[in-house]
């Protein structure tokens, strides 16, 4: 076919523009040169003109003024002019443009055309941008295409009622008879769209998906035709025999064979031969093997043939083909649950596409691996998965940190390895791992209390070879502050003894706040280390930070200061411990019954900490309350209401037994006629609830339990029997008689 | 499949084949971001990527990738050999086709591309079948055109 020159030419001239500027002068000055041209009458160089504007609007130009020439071509009876204009209209008119439905009586008079190629148009367009009004309005003109025209058509035709079926669901049943007949073509084209259409037609109705599963034999014949027949020249590739139609009836009897046991069992033998008998040195054969492979593990198929899959897929992940071992990890992944023995066999080379240069891959693989971790081979897993993290590519170092905290938290074998693992993970990928991790290593921590000498001088350890990773530091520091004694007291069943002396932890404490970090926790650290240490050197670094720049560790070491000033002769208090606001509930009950109370509870507080471990250890001493520090004169403690209905009344009273006490009783009375019975009364307050003046969580997500003020609050559940039928009701108790609006 | 797109190692458009329909501002967009993406891989990466909620497969051939996206459920090896046979259709028609000659006639590649695919599947598994169309097609247009000229002078 002979090029356009006009065409050419224009081309021509906007390449050899040199800049972005002289090229928008180019196509501006042709583009009003062929707005002319549309004006005028017929010049036969119409077709010209509309390729021209394409080539524009390639570019990125606008070119919408073109639409209604598209149109006009369209109409024309020169077939230069069709051709373009279809084209055009491809381009220019999607669906969502009004100009697309001038063009619908275009294609219908097209579609009955003498000529086939002006046919091909219409029905190539109808397909490509058809809207669901244009295909309702032709599709029993496809229809009558798709019983009574030649090949050529059919097999257009049939693409063509995959569209309208795509587009408007209901017309399926129109095509359902004409596409089952299409199965007994020869001509490959034909048989393809038939296919195609078919497996559209299942896919959205199962009723048809029924009705289709007759056809289960025929495509087994189709098949065997194609897959041991000769050398057929038209339809080669690479020895395979039109591995497009293969793939798709494949895929077809996918569909059919799915949850089906009699479909399954009529394409079994077919498969296998299909299996054995495929070249897989090319990448088309193993296209074929592929779809193979989803076939068999989709359908109902026999455990010998299932394995010859899982197999298949097997030698796929040791080709040399890295597209060929991408898609051996995806549809492994598809089965690592149904199938989790036979993926497990292949664990090894799994974990060794870990170590792939191409991204994809790596991505596959990490999935992969994190399915195959169980409590077997967790170990020899991690330490794999752990190598990865410390090398991985940016955008897999979340997904990979979270994923190993997952696998970890269901199979730790110990809760040493557990800790050593996570924080294997903070020192290699601190930066990409969830917020909530430093909360739930520090419950891991608190909680595995043999190890908690074992865990500060790891952590301190860690401290002192690198200072970047923030919540490694932050957990740290707080590690640090908690259990500062064991670190001093140097000795360690778990790792070799290290002399540390206070000034070795002061140091490590102080590089941290220079580093500019402002997070307040190893200030914090230090405020805990006061009762284990001598107190001078932490006060003059606390005192220092008192006119720090960042006001956050400014306040902090302000109030510090004066904690000091204020408790000297508390040097000694116990330890106290911390709580994490995220971890636990706030003001909400804590699930199940740890926390049940004896009715008409007396709460002592011996600690004036709070304890943390809910879920672990039950036991009255859970809900202890926070203690107020300044002494308040004993006035005799008034009783309130805090709930009455169905004549349960719930009163309540507070006492301050001591410094650091408060005693809250809660009496219930029955005031109905009729016993009540299975009586409970579940009580729970915040684990910490503070409000020191100024923020006091900021970055670190951990806060000590020194307090001036306490607000509390506490909520209270009360569930019984009376006369059959069981009663519930919560309460929340914002204002505590004898305390102020402080708590004080 | 839902898209189709040619482009040049340096992220020129020079096919572009929508089955989906979408704005001419959100094709723009997907357009600059897909290129973006696919220029950024190394030379021995896979040729499949996830991208969006798309797969992604792409080759390249001397300076000119094709780019094609495709839904959940399609074979990404046989859309690999869908590729490699519009490249075997193109080069069969211009004699060792090049980029210039996508470039040149720009309208010929959509042509063939339409005589292969229709809707997004490919409609003739036959390389000799669709090169005969394109014949017959592009000897209708002449005849078409002559008959034409030859009214003008009488």
């Amino acid at each position: 076919m002979s090029p356009s020159v006009p065409l050419q030419e224009m081309i021509r001239a906007i390449r050899s523009a040199r800049t972005q500027c002289e090229e928008r002068g180019v196509i501006q000055r042709e583009c009003a040169a062929i707005r002319a041209q549309f004006r005028q009458a017929d010049n036969g160089g119409r077709s010209h003109n509309l390729a021209k504007l394409l080539y524009v609007h390639m570019l990125g130009y606008p070119a919408h003024f073109g639409q209604m020439e598209c149109v006009r071509m369209i109409a024309s009876p020169r077939y230069s002019e069709k051709r373009v204009g279809y084209l055009g209209a491809m381009m220019l008119l999607d669906e969502k443009q009004d100009a697309s439905l001038l063009i619908t009586n275009s294609i219908k008079n097209d579609l009955s055309h003498s000529n086939q190629y002006v046919q091909s148009l219409a029905l190539c367009t109808l397909a490509c941008m058809g809207s669901a009004e244009m295909c309702r309005d032709l599709a029993p003109e496809i229809d009558r295409l798709l019983r009574a025209s030649n090949s050529y058509i059919k097999k257009k035709a049939a693409l063509c009622a995959v569209h309208i079926v795509r587009k408007v669901h209901d017309l399926g049943e129109l095509f359902a008879p004409a596409a089952r007949s299409l199965l007994a073509e020869k001509n490959h084209g034909v048989l393809h769209g038939a296919v195609v259409l078919i497996i559209e037609l299942c896919e959205r109705n199962p009723e048809t998906l029924e009705r289709f599963r007759k056809t289960v034999p025929d495509l087994v014949q189709i098949m065997k035709g194609l897959v041991l027949s000769g050398y057929s020249p038209e339809h080669d590739v690479a020895g395979i025999s039109d591995p497009f139609l293969q793939v798709r009836i494949l895929r077809l009897l996918r569909i059919l064979g799915h949850n089906n046991e009699g479909a399954s069992d009529a394409m079994n033998d077919l498969l296998a031969q299909v299996a054995t008998n495929t070249d897989s040195t090319k990448t088309v054969g193993n296209a074929v093997l592929y779809e193979t492979v989803l076939t068999v593990l989709d359908i109902k198929s026999e455990s010998g043939l299932r394995v010859l899959a899982v197999n298949i897929l097997g030698r796929f992940l040791l080709n040399n083909d890295r597209n060929i071992r991408y898609i051996a990890m995806t549809s492994l992944q598809k089965i690592v649950g149904t199938d989790h023995n036979a993926v497990q066999r292949h664990r090894g080379t799994i974990v060794d596409c870990l170590k792939d240069q191409d991204a994809s891959v790596k991505r596959r693989a990490l999935e992969l691996s994190l399915a195959l971790v169980s409590a077997s081979n967790v170990r020899s897993m991690m330490k794999e998965l752990l190598l990865f993290l410390s090398s991985c590519p940016a955008e897999l170092k979340a997904h990979a940190a979270s994923g190993i905290f997952n696998a970890a938290e269901r199979y730790a074998p110990s809760q040493r390895w557990h800790i050593d693992t996570i924080l294997h993970v903070l020192t290699t990928a601190g930066g990409d791992v969830r917020d909530e991790t430093v909360p739930n290593l520090i419950q891991l921590i608190t909680n595995a209390s043999e190890l908690h000498c074992y865990t500060v001088h790891k952590l301190y350890r860690a401290l002192l070879t690198d200072i970047s990773q923030q919540s490694l530091v932050q957990v740290a520091c707080w590690c640090i502050g908690e259990y500062g004694d064991l670190l001093l007291r140097g000795e360690c069943q778990e790792t070799e003894a290290v002399q540390v002396t206070e000034d070795d932890v002061l140091d490590a404490l102080e590089t941290v706040l220079q580093s500019h970090m402002s997070s307040p926790g190893p200030l914090t650290a230090c405020l805990s280390l006061h009762h284990f240490t001598t107190a001078s050197r932490i006060r003059s670094i606390v005192s220092i930070y008192g006119s720090c720049i960042d006001v956050e560790l400014q306040q902090r070491a302000v109030e510090y200061n004066a904690l000091f000033k204020k408790y000297d002769h508390m040097s000694l208090f116990p330890p106290p411990v911390c709580g994490f606001p995220q971890v636990c509930d706030l003001l909400d009950l804590l699930g199940g019954s740890e926390e049940t109370l004896q009715p008409s509870p007396a709460v002592g507080a011996p600690a004036p900490g709070l304890l943390i471990n809910t879920a672990s250890t039950a036991g009255g001493d859970l809900l202890d309350l926070l203690g107020v520090l300044e002494p308040a004169p004993l006035a005799p403690a008034p009783t309130v209401p805090v709930y009455e209905k169905d004549g349960v009344t719930l009163t309540l009273s507070c006492e301050k037994q001591s410094d650091t006490g408060l005693t809250v009783t809660l009496t219930a009375s029955n005031s109905t006629d009729s016993d009540i019975s299975s009586f409970t009364l579940q009580a729970a307050v915040p684990k910490l609830y503070l409000s020191l003046a100024g923020p006091f969580l900021a970055a670190s997500h951990y806060i000590k339990s020194f307090l001036l003020q306490v607000n509390l609050k506490m909520r209270v559940r009360i569930s019984y029997t009376s006369q059959g039928s069981a009663f519930q009701d919560t309460v929340q108790i914002d204002s505590f008689p004898g305390l102020d609006a402080a708590g004080q | 499949m839902q898209f189709m797109l040619l482009f040049s190692r340096q992220g020129k458009l020079r096919l572009q084949k929508w089955y989906v329909p979408l704005s001419d501002k959100e094709k723009k967009k997907i357009t600059r971001e897909l290129v973006q993406t696919v220029l950024a891989r190394k030379p021995k990466m896979c040729s499949f990527l996830e991208w969006r909620d798309l797969k992604v497969v792409y080759k390249r051939y001397a300076s000119l990738y094709f780019c094609c996206a495709i839904e959940d459920q399609d074979n990404e090896l046989i859309t690999l050999e869908i590729i490699h046979r519009y490249v075997e259709l193109l080069d069969k028609y211009f004699g060792s086709v090049c980029e210039l000659d996508i470039i040149f006639n720009f309208e010929k590649a959509y042509f063939i591309l339409d005589e292969f695919l229709l809707g997004g599947e490919a409609q003739e598994t036959s390389k000799k079948n669709v090169l005969k169309a394109i014949e017959q097609a592009d000897l209708l247009q002449e005849t078409k055109e002559q008959k034409v000229k030859l009214s003008i002078l009488h």
